[in-house]
C-alpha cells in the first residue's frame, strides 16, 4: 500500500478536519499577536486607530488564510511546491525590474490592492521546494556532491536576488532556513563544517589583512564594519539608533517602567518603534518578566511546532515544518539579538508583533502549512 | 511515488537526530537572549535608567532678570522690556530651507537678517540656536506657535532686553548692554555657561560693564522633559535663579537731562557733587550718543560716524577726560604755600606781567601787569604772577601734596569706565617718566595749572566740594543697592587751617560776586544762593615767541582745535555750600564766558529745583536768560515725546 493511499484513507474530512488541528499552536500564535495589539495600542500613545487596529484586521486575515491553507490537504501542498517557488522567483525578478522602492530598498509590487514583498513570499516558497526535493530524493542520494549542488542552488538564486535589493537581513534568513532543511534531510555534516569553517576562514583574513599589503577590502569598507561593530564610537550618528534601543531596553528592569510610562518610546528616541524595535518598548515597558515572557512563548510554539515535526511520518511534512520553525525562530532571534545590540541591525521584523502585512501573512500561511501537515498526517 | 518502509524509517530517524540537533541549537541562542536580557536588565539597568533620563531630561537656564537702573528720586534709567524673537535648530529643523520657506509665508523675514542666519545655520554648531527674526511682534510670535508642528526646530522666544528711556542723558555713566561677543568670552577664565545663551546681554561700557556681577543676578535652571525632536514636552522642575540687584544711582534725572540740554552739542563736560555726602548729581558728557543703538547691535555706519565726529561723543569727558586745570588749580597753589607758611595772606607780589624765571619769561595773562597783588587779589583777578612767585617759594612737592589732599591726581573708585587718575606731577614723576629732570619753570607752570598738571571735570568738582566744606568728600555714584543704602561720602575734616580756607572761600566769591572778579558776569543776585567760584582758561597750545611780539592771536581767530579749553569750578549757596559744580567746554575760549554761565544755570536749577526765577540772574541778562530757558524747556520735552511715540 502506498504511503500516498494510506494518507488519503487515514487523513480527516470536512469538519473533523477541524478538530484535528494543532489547536495549542493555535491559541499560541493568538496570544502573541495578542501581545502585539497591546504594543502598538502603546507606542501609539494609546490610540488604537494608528496601529493596533489594522493589525487586528490583518491578523484576522491571516488566521483565516491559515485555515484555507490548512484544511487543503498537504499532498497538494507538495505538489504545488516547484510552481510556488518559480512564480516567487518570477516576482522577485519583476521587483527588481518594476518594483517600488521604499526606504532606500526595492522591495515592493504594488498590486493595487496591496503591496506586494516577494522577499516575504520566498521564505516559504524556498522551504517548501526544499522539503520537496528531498521528499522526492532517495536517501542514498542526499549526500552525493551534484545532489548536494542543486539545492544550494535553489537557495543562492533568490538569495542573490533579494541581496540586490538589497535586504541583508532576508538573505540571512533565506540562507539559514534552506541551509537548516538541507541538514535536517540528511546532508553530510562535513558539508556545514567546509562551509562554516570556510566563511570562519573569509571573515578572519578579511579582518588580519587590515592595514597589510594583501588588504582584502577598501578601507572606507572597514570603517562601515567598525560602526557595525561598535556603535559606541558613533553615537549620535550610524550608532544612534542601536544605542537608544539598548537604553530603552536596559532602563526597564525586572518589572518595566509600565504598561504607556516607558520614556524612550514616548518621546520618540526609538527608532521604527512600531515595527522592528517593538521588543523594546514592551521590555522598556514590561521589563526582563516582559521579555523573558514573550520568549518563552516563541520557544512554546517552536517545541510545539518541532513535536509535530517529529510526530509526523511524513518526509515532506516533517522537513516543511522544521524548515516553517526555522524561519520563525530566525525572525525573532535576529530581531532580539539586533535591538539588544548583540547583531547589526538588518531590518527584521518581530514576527506576529510587528506592524506590518506581508511578513504575517507569510508566516501565517506557514503556520498553516505546518497545520495542514499536522491535520493531513499518516496516522 | 513508492519508497521501502526501511528507507522511510531510517529518514525518519534521521530527521529526528538532526532535527534535535538544530533545536538544540536554537535553544542556545535563545538562552544567550535570555542571558542578554538578564545582563542588560537587571545588572546594568541603572545605569541605562540613568542614560535614559538624560535623554529626556534636558536641563535649561533661565536667565536671570538684569538689575534696573534708578537715579535718586527712583525715577528710571535702565528697564528691561518684553522682546520677542524666532529662533531656529538647525539638527531639529533637519530640511532647513523647507521650514524657513514656510516660516516665511508666517512671519515677514527681513533678507538680510535672513541672510545672516541661513550662513550661521550653515556653519555654527547643530544645536545652536540661531535667530531668524528678531524683534517681532506678539502676533507673529503667536503665530508661529500655533503652527510650531508644522515647523520643526523653529522657537518662538520671549526674552527681556534692555532699554534707557532717558537715551543719551546717561549714556557715559551708565554705559549699555549688548550681546556677549567671543572677545567677552575670552576675557573670563571660565565663562559660565549664561554667557553663551543666545543674544544673552551683558554690560559693555560703563557702570553697566563696571557692575556687571551686581546687575547680572545668577541663572536659574529647569529641568524640562524632551523629545527626540528636542521640543519640550512638560516641565518637570525648576530652580529660580537670583534676578540681578536693583541699583539707585545718586544721578538726578531731570538735573542730568537739564545738563545735556544746556551743554547743547558742545564738546564739553560738568560734574555736580552734593557737598553733603558726595553724591554725583550731575554728570554730563556732551556730545552724546544713544545707548539703546548699542543693545540692538549698532550698524557700521552709525558707529563709523560717532567714531569720526570731532566732538568725540563716545568717551566721558567727565571722568575720562583729562586737561590742565589752568587757573581752577590756583587754589591749590596758594593753599599749599599758606599752609607751609611760605607765604602770608597779606604779603604782596608786584605783578609787572611777567616773571623773568632762570632766563625764561614767564608772562601774566594782563599783558599790562596787575601791579601789586595779595593773596586775594591775585585769586579774584587771576593774576598768574602771583602763582609763579608762590611756586618759586614752595616747590612742586608741596604744591602736588596739596593737589592730591584735594582730589587731584587722585584715583576715585567709581564704577564707571576709565575713570581717570589726572596728574600731580613730582620730581620722580618727571625723572621717571620724562627722563628730565624737574625745573624750576616746570614749578611755574604747574602753578597756575599748566605743563604737566591734569584733571578731570570730576576731579575738579571734588576738588570745590573740599574747598567748600573743608573735608574730605568722596564721590559716590551709587546710592543703593536692593535698597541697601551704600557708604556716603561725606569724608572727614581735611585737617587744613580753616582760616586758611575761609579766606581761600572768600576769594571765590569775590571771583563771581566782586565787579572785578573774573566772572562777575555770570553771579547769582539771589543772596541766599550766592555762588563762590574759579575761572580757568587752559591753553592747548604753545604759544610762540614770534606771536608774543606780534601779539597773542585771539582765540576767535584760530582753528577750533587750536582754541584754549574754558573751565570753570564753583560751589554755592556761599554761606553754606550745598552744591559743587566743575564745567570743562574743549575748546571754548575763555573759563568767564564758556564755562561760568553753564556752571551757574546748573546750580540754580539744583537749588530751585525747577526752572529758576528770573530774579536770580543779573538784570542786564534777563531776556537772554529767558529765551535760553523756554529753548531749553522744549529741548527737554523732546525726547519723551519720541519715547511715546515708540512705545
Amino acid at each position: 500500500m502506498s504511503y500516498l493511499e494510506q494518507s488519503i484513507k487515514t487523513a480527516p474530512s470536512g469538519a473533523r478536519k477541524f478538530l484535528c488541528l494543532n489547536w495549542p499552536l493555535v491559541i499560541l500564535l493568538c496570544t502573541v499577536a495578542g501581545v502585539g495589539f497591546l504594543m502598538l495600542y502603546s507606542v501609539a500613545g494609546g490610540n488604537l486607530e494608528v496601529w493596533a487596529e489594522p493589525q487586528m484586521k490583518r491578523f484576522a486575515l491571516g488566521l483565516a488564510v491559515m485555515l484555507v491553507v490548512a484544511m487543503v490537504p498537504i499532498w497538494f501542498w507538495r505538489n504545488m511546491s516547484l510552481l510556488a517557488y518559480l512564480i516567487s522567483l518570477a516576482l522577485l525578478i519583476a521587483v527588481a525590474l518594476i518594483g517600488v522602492e521604499g526606504k532606500g530598498a526595492q522591495r515592493w509590487i504594488d498590486i493595487g490592492f496591496m503591496r506586494l514583498q516577494p522577499s516575504e513570499l520566498v521564505k516559504i516558497t524556498l522551504v517548501m521546494l526544499l522539503a520537496a526535493y528531498y521528499d522526492w530524493l532517495p536517501m542514498s542520494r542526499v549526500s552525493r556532491p551534484i545532489w548536494v549542488l542543486i539545492p544550494v542552488g535553489l537557495i543562492l538564486t533568490p538569495v542573490a536576488l533579494v541581496l540586490r535589493q538589497p535586504d541583508l537581513g532576508t538573505s540571512i534568513l533565506l540562507l539559514a532556513a534552506g541551509g537548516v532543511v538541507m541538514f535536517v534531510a540528511g546532508v553530510h555534516w562535513a558539508y556545514f563544517a567546509t562551509v562554516i569553517l570556510a566563511i570562519a576562514a573569509l571573515v578572519f583574513a578579511v579582518f588580519e589583512s587590515r592595514g597589510t599589503d594583501w588588504q582584502l577590502l577598501e578601507n572606507y569598507q572597514y570603517r562601515r564594519i567598525d560602526t557595525f561593530l561598535n556603535p559606541d564610537n558613533d553615537p549620535l550618528g550610524a550608532g544612534y539608533h542601536i544605542t537608544q534601543s539598548k537604553i530603552a531596553l536596559g532602563s526597564g528592569g525586572w518589572t518595566g517602567r509600565g504598561f504607556m510610562q516607558g520614556t524612550q518610546s514616548r518621546l520618540n528616541f526609538l527608532p521604527e518603534k512600531h515595527t522592528d524595535f517593538i521588543f523594546v518598548t514592551l521590555a522598556e515597558e514590561f521589563g526582563f518578566i516582559g521579555g523573558i515572557s514573550i520568549l518563552g512563548l516563541y520557544t512554546l510554539i517552536l517545541v510545539f511546532c518541532i513535536a509535530a515535526a517529529f510526530g509526523n511520518k511524513d518526509r515532506y511534512s516533517s522537513l516543511l515544518i522544521l524548515g516553517v520553525a526555522m524561519t520563525f525562530f530566525l525572525f525573532f532571534a535576529v530581531n532580539m539579538a539586533m535591538v539588544m545590540g548583540l547583531m547589526p541591525v538588518v531590518g527584521v521584523p518581530l514576527p506576529l508583533v510587528s506592524y506590518g502585512g506581508s511578513a504575517m501573512l507569510v508566516l501565517m500561511v506557514g503556520f498553516g502549512l505546518v497545520q495542514s501537515a499536522h491535520i493531513h498526517k499518516p496516522r | 511515488m513508492r519508497r521501502p518502509a526501511r528507507d522511510t524509517a531510517e529518514s525518519q530517524r534521521r530527521i529526528t537526530r538532526r532535527g534535535l540537533v538544530v533545536g538544540g541549537l536554537q535553544l542556545g541562542v535563545m538562552s544567550a537572549l535570555a542571558l542578554r536580557m538578564r545582563y542588560m536588565q537587571l545588572e546594568q539597568a541603572d545605569q541605562f535608567r540613568l542614560l535614559a533620563d538624560e535623554n529626556r531630561i534636558n536641563v535649561q537656564l533661565i536667565p536671570p532678570t538684569r538689575g534696573r537702573i534708578f537715579d535718586r528720586e527712583g525715577r528710571i534709567i535702565a528697564e528691561n522690556v518684553p522682546s520677542y524673537r524666532i529662533t531656529m535648530i538647525r539638527e531639529q529643523a533637519r530640511d532647513v530651507d523647507e521650514v524657513i520657506a514656510r516660516l516665511a509665508r508666517l512671519v515677514e523675514l527681513d533678507p538680510g537678517e535672513l541672510e545672516k542666519a541661513r550662513r550661521e545655520l550653515k556653519e555654527l554648531r547643530g544645536d545652536t540656536p540661531v535667530t531668524v527674526a528678531d524683534r517681532v511682534t506678539w502676533e507673529d510670535i503667536s503665530r508661529v506657535a500655533v503652527n510650531a508642528p508644522a515647523l520643526p526646530g523653529v522657537h518662538p522666544e520671549v526674552g527681556l532686553s534692555r532699554r534707557y528711556p532717558l537715551r543719551g542723558d546717561h549714556a557715559h555713566v551708565v554705559g549699555y548692554v549688548g550681546p556677549v561677543s567671543d572677545r567677552d568670552l575670552e576675557r573670563v577664565d571660565a565663562p559660565e555657561q549664561l554667557l553663551r545663551l543666545p543674544r544673552f546681554q551683558i554690560g559693555k561700557i560703563g557702570l553697566e560693564a563696571q557692575r556687571e556681577n551686581l546687575l547680572r543676578g545668577s541663572a536659574g535652571t529647569r529641568r524640562v522633559e524632551v523629545n527626540a525632536a528636542g521640543r519640550v514636552m512638560r516641565e518637570l522642575d525648576r530652580q529660580e535663579g537670583q534676578p540681578g540687584a536693583d541699583v539707585q544711582l545718586t544721578l538726578d534725572n531731570e538735573l542730568q537731562t537739564y545738563a545735556n540740554a544746556r551743554l547743547d552739542g558742545e564738546s564739553a563736560a560738568v560734574v555736580m557733587i552734593d557737598c553733603e555726602s558726595g553724591d554725583i548729581l550731575v554728570c554730563a558728557s556732551s556730545p552724546s550718543y544713544d545707548p539703546n543703538l548699542f543693545v540692538r547691535g549698532i550698524s557700521v555706519a552709525d558707529y563709523r560716524a560717532l567714531l569720526d565726529d570731532p566732538y568725540r561723543p563716545l568717551p566721558n569727558k567727565a571722568v575720562q577726560g583729562i586737561y590742565p586745570p589752568g587757573s581752577t588749580f590756583k587754589m591749590v597753589t596758594a593753599l599749599a604755600a599758606l599752609e607751609a607758611g611760605d607765604v602770608s595772606l597779606q604779603d604782596t607780589v608786584y605783578c609787572p606781567g611777567h616773571l623773568e624765571i632762570s632766563g625764561r619769561r614767564f608772562h601774566c595773562w594782563k599783558r599790562g601787569g596787575h601791579g601789586n597783588m595779595d593773596f586775594h587779589l591775585s585769586l579774584r583777578e587771576s593774576c598768574d604772577v602771583y602763582y609763579y612767585e608762590l611756586a618759586l617759594r614752595t616747590g612742586i612737592e608741596n604744591i602736588s601734596a596739596m593737589a592730591e589732599r584735594l582730589g587731584l591726581g587722585v584715583q576715585f573708585d567709581l564704577p564707571m569706565t576709565s575713570v581717570a587718575k589726572g596728574l600731580a606731577p613730582t620730581r620722580e614723576w618727571k625723572v621717571a617718566n620724562r627722563g628730565a629732570p624737574w625745573v624750576v619753570g616746570d614749578s611755574a607752570n604747574a602753578s597756575i595749572g599748566q605743563g604737566f598738571v591734569l584733571a578731570s571735570p570730576l576731579q575738579l568738582a571734588v576738588m570745590t566740594a573740599r574747598l567748600a566744606t573743608s573735608r574730605s568728600v568722596m564721590p559716590r555714584l551709587i546710592k543703593s543697592i536692593d535698597g541697601v543704602e551704600q557708604p556716603s561720602g561725606h569724608g572727614e575734616p581735611m585737617g587744613l587751617n580753616e582760616n586758611l580756607l575761609r579766606e581761600v572761600r572768600r576769594a571765590m566769591y569775590a571771583v563771581t560776586n566782586s565787579n572785578r572778579g573774573t566772572a562777575y558776569r555770570s553771579r547769582i543776585i539771589e543772596d541766599a544762593f550766592r555762588m563762590a567760584g574759579k575761572t580757568g582758561t587752559s591753553q592747548v597750545r604753545n604759544i610762540s615767541t614770534g606771536e608774543r611780539s606780534t601779539g597773542v592771536i585771539s582765540n576767535n581767530n584760530l582753528p577750533r582745535e587750536q582754541r584754549d579749553h574754558a573751565l570753570f569750578v564753583s560751589f554755592a549757596p556761599y554761606d553754606a555750600p550745598k552744591y559743587a559744580v566743575a564745567v570743562v567746554v574743549e575748546h571754548g575760549g575763555g573759563g568767564s564766558t564758556a564755562a561760568a554761565p553753564i556752571a551757574r544755570d546748573i546750580t540754580l536749577q539744583a537749588l530751585y529745583g525747577e526752572d529758576p526765577p528770573l530774579a536770580a540772574y543779573p538784570e542786564a541778562d534777563r531776556p537772554r536768560i529767558k529765551a535760553q530757558q523756554e529753548k531749553l524747556r522744549a529741548a527737554r520735552s523732546r525726547p519723551e515725546a519720541e519715547e511715546s511715540d515708540r512705545a
